[in-house]
């Protein structure tokens, strides 16, 4: 059984359709890229599959159960969210807010003490640890907003299936920790837990998605492997930009070159 | 930092479990007739004997229940501004937002207008207070009504809707006020600035029962407060209900403060900055910063209302005057400070 299972969905929470006819399956340690330009519809889909956004017709199956028919406490057990933009205005320490990621769960101080352990190292926030949360920068604060989401879907434990959803998790980070992102994802997948990673790096994505998903207009335009979906035909549709793919010299993934 | 956050907030707790009994020891000695420290210990276990000792009449008629008053109301108003500052998620918003004085001191006005010069003594100020709280409650249901929609309840409305509701309550107010004799309207006025002149033992008991029931269901509230810090989506996403979590403070609130506004009058800021002040030296976890807050708006508005006995004795200030005095200078203070403590 997928951990995600989506036919056909659509979506309007605005009353104009934003999501239309979007279909899917995800497996367990999988990893799915979300691509499209700015405003095809990206966030809104992670919104819609996290239930935070109904859909107007269409399945959303979460382990195999609707999306609406979760409980929300076992739902945040098993799915895990991080939002492109965070309101957090309250000088929480680096600390406080990661461990909120562990609200959903009641497995201890102790236990939450280790993951809180375990996912700062892997997200080099321990340094960060005592800073309050509203004196950091904006790659800092993406850092520790990725942190929370981790820590709530961390142990194989916290739940059967997990998911993880992240919207642009690296947008406003440096080149090293652009791939301590890639390593978490890596990671994480390994553990059994599903991610669906909507970005900008196609390079990223092709190195390690195992499929991707191309988004415009709401719409579903394009899903396969990297190879079949990282075209020059493709970036020229989609994105209206000519660029060469050629394959990556040491694994032979798609490798995607501006022109 | 040698000390973590989480051992600081226990500390704090600790300090103010003893500072609050202190205060109010405080003031049950002081007034315009001085007792010693030792002669107030000494009284209060004879007040329950009906002796004729000048000391036990001094403090059992007026200034315990006072103290009690005080520390009740002061309590419900802190931890009541520190759950608004939570659900609004901005550090400067204060309980009266929702609407809730506006429309008490509209019910209490229209009460002391409407029932003309016959109501005096104690029947008179208990329907002053049913009117007041009911007035309140009145004005909540509104700015909740309006901020209710299809996709939820939006705190952004809800503070415009309180906004308009306190100007619609003040235009009614003034022309309440504009038709008043002069005797009703110096009542009226006397009663806004806010007073606990008239405790009593009823009274107290009123303001025990609501703090009570505040100071048990708010902290349960406190994991949902602290996820709700990170916005309402991330909030709904860690198995947080949103919307149930925000209609039940609006409730508990709209209760507490209407409640210290029916029995005390209008008593200002001791919601804004006690939150800030307990916040600066905690942070924002609502697991510490609700009982904090209660004590220490208990311990506030005790210290406030024997500056208002005491400074010009024998007259008495209404103790809205000495917590304004006190709490806008520190607000101003704070303001220019807030980028210090990590605000911004």
């Amino acid at each position: 059984m997928s951990v995600l299972s989506v036919t056909a969905a659509c979506a309007a929470p605005y009353g104009t359709p934003l999501l239309k006819d979007i279909s899917f399956e995800l497996e367990a340690g999988q990893v799915l890229g979300l691509m499209g330009p700015n405003g095809a519809g990206k966030s809104s889909l992670l919104h819609c599959l996290a239930g935070g956004i109904p859909t107007t017709s269409g399945e959303i199956l979460l382990n195999g159960q609707p999306i609406h028919n979760w409980q929300q406490l076992p739902r945040a057990r098993a799915l895990s969210m991080q939002v492109q933009h965070s309101a957090l205005n309250f000088p929480f320490s680096v600390e406080e807010v990661i461990l909120l990621g562990r609200t959903p769960h009641a497995s201890g101080a102790v236990c939450d003490r280790k993951v809180l352990e375990e996912v700062m190292a892997a997200t080099d926030a321990s340094e960060l640890r005592h800073r309050p949360y509203t004196q950091l920068s904006g790659g800092e604060k993406q850092r520790v907003q990725l942190a929370r989401a981790v820590a709530q879907v961390w142990r194989e434990e916290d739940a059967p299936d997990r998911l993880l959803l992240l919207d642009e998790p690296n947008s406003a980070l440096d080149l090293s920790h652009q791939r301590m992102v890639l390593k978490l994802v890596a990671t994480l997948a390994n553990s059994g837990c599903a991610i669906i990673l909507a970005t900008h790096d196609f390079n990223l994505l092709s190195a390690h998605a195992n499929q991707l998903l191309v988004m415009q207009g709401g719409a579903q335009h394009n899903h396969g492997t990297p190879q079949a979906v990282l075209t020059p035909a493709m970036f020229k549709e989609v994105f209206e930009v000519d660029v060469l793919v050629q394959a990556h010299p040491e694994n032979n993934s798609p490798l995607v070159i501006h022109k | 930092m040698t000390l973590s956050r989480e051992g600081r907030a226990k500390n704090l707790l600790a300090v103010l479990c003893i500072l609050l009994p202190v205060s109010l020891l405080a003031a049950i000695a002081c007034g315009s007739v001085s007792l010693s420290i030792g002669e107030s210990l000494q009284a209060l276990p004879q007040l329950f004997q009906q002796s004729g000792d000048r000391a036990s009449v001094i403090i059992g008629q007026i200034r315990l229940p006072r103290a009690l008053l005080a520390a009740l109301v002061g309590a419900m108003l802190g931890i009541s501004g520190a759950a608004m500052q939570g659900i609004f998620r901005n550090p400067l918003a204060d309980p009266s937002l929702i609407g809730v004085t506006a429309g008490a001191s509209l019910g209490a006005s229209l009460v002391i207008a409407g029932a003309g010069s016959w109501i005096v003594g104690l029947g008179g100020l208990t329907l002053i207070s049913v009117g007041a709280f009911l007035g309140g409650m009145t004005a909540v249901i509104i700015v909740y009504r309006l901020a209710n929609s299809e996709q939820g309840t939006s705190v952004a409305t809800m503070l415009l809707a309180g906004i308009a509701i306190t100007a619609l309550a003040g235009a009614m107010n003034n022309v309440l006020e504009l038709f008043s004799s002069n005797e009703v309207l110096r009542r009226i006025s006397l009663w806004r600035m806010g007073g606990l002149d008239g405790a009593d033992y009823q009274r107290v008991a009123a303001a025990l029962a609501t703090c009570l029931l505040v100071t048990a269901t708010l902290p349960r509230y406190a994991t949902a407060l602290n996820a709700l810090l990170l916005g309402e989506s991330e909030a709904r996403y860690l198995g947080i209900n949103v919307e149930k979590t925000k209609t039940w403070i609006v409730v508990i609130v709209a209760i507490a403060v209407g409640a210290s506004v029916a029995l005390a009058g209008t008593i200002a800021f001791v919601g804004l900055v006690i939150p800030h002040i307990v916040r600066l030296l905690i942070g924002p976890d609502h697991r510490y910063l609700l009982p904090a807050s209660a004590l220490a708006g208990g311990l506030l508005l005790v210290c406030a209302d024997i500056i208002a006995r005491t400074i010009i004795a024998p007259t008495e200030l209404p103790v809205g005057i000495v917590t304004a005095c006190i709490g806008v200078p520190f607000f101003i203070s704070l303001l220019h400070r807030r980028g210090d403590y990590g605000m911004q």
